[in-house]
């Protein structure tokens, strides 16, 4: 008798989910499907609103990374302008998309991963969340906090406000950095650098303990998508899209973000209110590819900065991986779990380049917004958001009012190699005659690596309920197993 | 100003012993002596229409409530600024122009300094409790200077007033009944294509939301400037 198990609400993970694990008549996988049970719909609420707002307006997809969604839609508002904003409004925009990057990097792993990372997968859920981390490493859980707090503290220096700043504006920022305000920036950076060196360390002294999460947790061949800068090297404001097949071969290179349509088409399931972006050239669904911080840095010749460079290397080519079967330095990492790591490394990136950039003294330049009406009725911007390339597509009427927008989230781009992912790891663990939590707490670990940020807003605290029903072919509920908010 | 011929009323407001001229209304008394009375769409330079409903006050003998910015001072009247009823009616009409079109601060050109965003703020309005109207009205960027966007229009006619007083240029009006008003130019004509406006923005000025705003701003930048209106009307007298 086939059966379907659904996980529902997926927890800690930013946004709305379920998973259902179908199994067959003798109780093993047979398909795991992520379900995102909610709407956007900004697409249609623009309609009609002068482009002029776009960014404070796309802002509010999410409060998590509002600062992605402003930057790639005032980058979109500039292509509408048709002009060279100011550099010193390019410096300023970038810093605050990297620290953007880094609160949001600090809240995918501390928050939300590292229960699972420092107590294991079968923990007791009570403790298996950020209260149990703080009661048991409390050091752990600070640096956590104080590292998200620094990159909210850089959001709301540079924009006077941490979460939907007004700041970024299309042609440019509205107000330029003052003195104060960069040394305060910059008083907080070697605070973050030592967090994360800190953390660098405790999670590759962890990583021997989840060698069987590691070789199933999404570990497969894919594409892997993101922007890189002229000289090949990381790049999360401006660039070109790079796409590398799993041998690490680069199959496009340098391509116009302005003609992304030409590689990335967009499929739809009944099943899910998220699209399922794939690499045009191949076709659905063997276009599948990966975006975000696993991508990033498979797809990059460098970091482009001293110390992130140096965890690159070992990320690549360092023996914590050939542990696990990886055999050559130059080939792409292909275990999702590595999206953890290659989270730690982009903090660090980021607060590199943040050090860099205040140290350029064109930041300082006051004039930081071009002013134009549109030059052209299509605009798109194009952006490396926390987890991934974001794609912001406008077009405007003749009065400069919204007639047509089409978004590509960052989190769309990995749904088929989550779906990929859940299916891999929940044919791994899940027995579907003896269910234990852990087993599903795996799978759920499995969406938490991708770190997807689904409606782009996340409603739950602390969290939530999960229910698992077992359900026959004609419907009927076999079993159920319940974890409620109350004793998790 | 000219010499008037008004004679010297006293009168009590909020318990206090006032005077003021008769031609004075119960607002102007008000605010001279420092007694704040919530309005939107008074504006001091523009003829009073009493339209919000938000100057409402309580006059003892008389069980209707009074727009204090129509209603002229009398001998030995009785004023009550603030009250429960009073407090109560005012969150009423604020809440109702919420729910009337799309007024979402938080996205608007205007947001913190929007004078329905104050108002709110004033009156304590966290939630709106009536069901929202839910038009979806057009956006106006016919002209090359500035926008209207009706979605945030509370029909206050200040930009009615202030071009066809101030500018005689008459360029605004307002068509339509209930909650199908809209302000329009014109014979309900394109802003842009409008052959009697002059381009001198002071109905962008006195409007007090995010409805009619400069071309180009985004999220809370557009800053009303309305200072000018007192020293034109004074001038305009002085012409006279």
């Amino acid at each position: 008798m086939a059966r379907t198990i659904q996980i529902n609400p997926i927890t800690r993970i930013e946004g709305h989910a379920k998973i259902s694990i179908h199994l067959d008549e003798h109780g093993l996988v047979e398909e795991a499907r992520m379900h995102v049970t909610q709407l956007r719909g900004f697409e249609t609420l623009i309609e009609g609103r002068p482009f002029y707002e776009l960014p404070s307006l796309m802002a509010r997809i999410c409060g998590i990374c509002p600062v992605s969604h402003l930057v790639a839609a005032a980058k979109a508002c500039d292509d509408l302008f048709s002009v060279q904003i100011p550099r010193a409004a390019i410096l300023l925009r970038r810093m605050m998309n990297l620290a953007q990057i880094m609160q949001s990097h600090a809240l995918s792993y501390f928050y939300l991963s590292s229960p699972d990372l420092v107590f294991g997968m079968d923990a007791d859920p009570a403790k298996r969340n950020l209260f149990g981390l703080h009661a048991e490493h409390p050091q752990m859980a600070r640096d956590g906090i104080t590292l998200r707090q620094i990159g909210q503290q850089i959001i709301e220096l540079l924009g006077s406000k941490r979460i939907h700043p007004a700041w970024v504006v299309p042609g440019g920022v509205n107000a330029p950095l003052s003195d104060e305000k960069r040394r305060e920036i910059l008083a907080k950076l070697p605070e973050a650098k030592e967090i994360i060196l800190r953390t660098l360390d405790q999670y590759k002294e962890a990583l021997v303990n989840f060698e069987p999460e590691i070789g199933t947790f999404g570990n497969f061949p894919s594409l892997f998508m993101g922007l890189v800068d002229r000289h090949g090297n990381l790049e999360h404001y401006d660039g070109r899209l790079r796409v590398i097949d799993s041998a690490g071969n680069n199959i496009i290179d340098q391509h116009d973000t302005l003609d992304y349509a030409s590689l990335i088409g967009e499929a739809v399931e009944p099943w899910s209110f998220v699209k399922f972006p794939y690499y045009k050239p191949m076709g659905y669904p063997k276009g599948m590819y990966r975006v975000g911080p696993l991508a990033r840095l498979n797809l990059i010749d460098q970091c482009g900065t001293e110390l992130a460079d140096k965890e690159l290397l070992q990320f690549k080519g360092g023996d914590e991986l050939k542990m696990f079967g990886k055999r050559r330095d130059d080939a792409p990492v292909l275990s999702s779990f590595h999206y953890h790591w290659a989270r730690l490394i982009e903090i660090l990136f980021c607060i590199e380049r943040i050090e860099s950039i205040l140290d350029d003294p064109a930041v300082m330049d006051t004039h930081v917004r071009a002013h134009a009406e549109p030059n052209s009725f299509d605009g798109i911007g194009v952006t490396e958001a926390p987890r991934g390339t974001l794609v912001h597509h406008y077009k405007i009427d003749q009065e400069g009012k919204v007639t047509w927008s089409n978004l590509i989230i960052a989190t769309g781009h990995n749904n088929l190699a989550m779906n990929r992912g859940i299916t891999q790891a929940a044919k791994t663990f899940i027995d579907g005659d003896n269910i234990r939590e852990g087993m599903l707490n795996r799978v759920e670990a499995v969406i938490r690596a991708f770190d997807p940020c689904l409606s782009c807003s996340s409603h739950a605290a602390g969290q939530m309920p999960m229910i698992v029903e077992l359900v026959d072919s004609e419907g009927q509920l076999v079993r159920t197993l319940k974890r409620d908010s109350t004793n998790s | 100003m000219r010499p008037s011929n008004a004679s010297i009323k006293t009168f009590k407001i909020n318990g206090r012993d006032l005077s003021g001229r008769s031609n004075e209304t119960i607002l102007q008394v008000a605010r001279d002596n420092g007694i704040e009375i919530p309005t939107l769409c008074y504006l001091e330079g523009l003829t009073p229409v009493g339209a919000c409903r938000m100057c409402m006050v309580e006059i003892e003998g008389s069980s209707k409530l009074h727009a204090a910015c129509v209603t002229q001072v009398r001998e030995g009247m009785v004023v009550r600024t603030d009250s429960e009823r009073l407090r109560k009616y005012r969150r009423m009409v604020v809440e109702l122009m919420f729910s009337e079109r799309e007024h979402i601060c938080a996205v608007c050109v205007s947001n913190g300094h929007c004078e329905l965003q104050m108002l709110a703020e004033q009156l304590g309005i966290t939630h709106i409790r009536y069901p929202r109207l839910e038009q979806k009205l057009s956006v106006d960027a016919s002209h090359d200077r500035f926008i209207q966007d009706d979605n945030r229009c509370v029909l206050c006619g200040r930009c009615v007033r202030v071009c066809g007083e101030i500018e005689s240029a008459h360029t605004w009006d307002i068509m339509g009944r209930g909650v199908s008003s809209r302000v329009i130019t014109d014979l309900d004509q394109p802003w842009g294509d409008s052959e009697t406006c002059t381009r001198c923005g002071k109905c962008v000025h006195v409007c007090p939301t995010g409805a009619l705003i400069e071309r180009g701003m985004s999220v809370a930048e557009m800053l009303k400037r309305r200072q000018f209106l007192p020293y034109l009307t004074i001038m305009r007298e002085e012409d006279r």
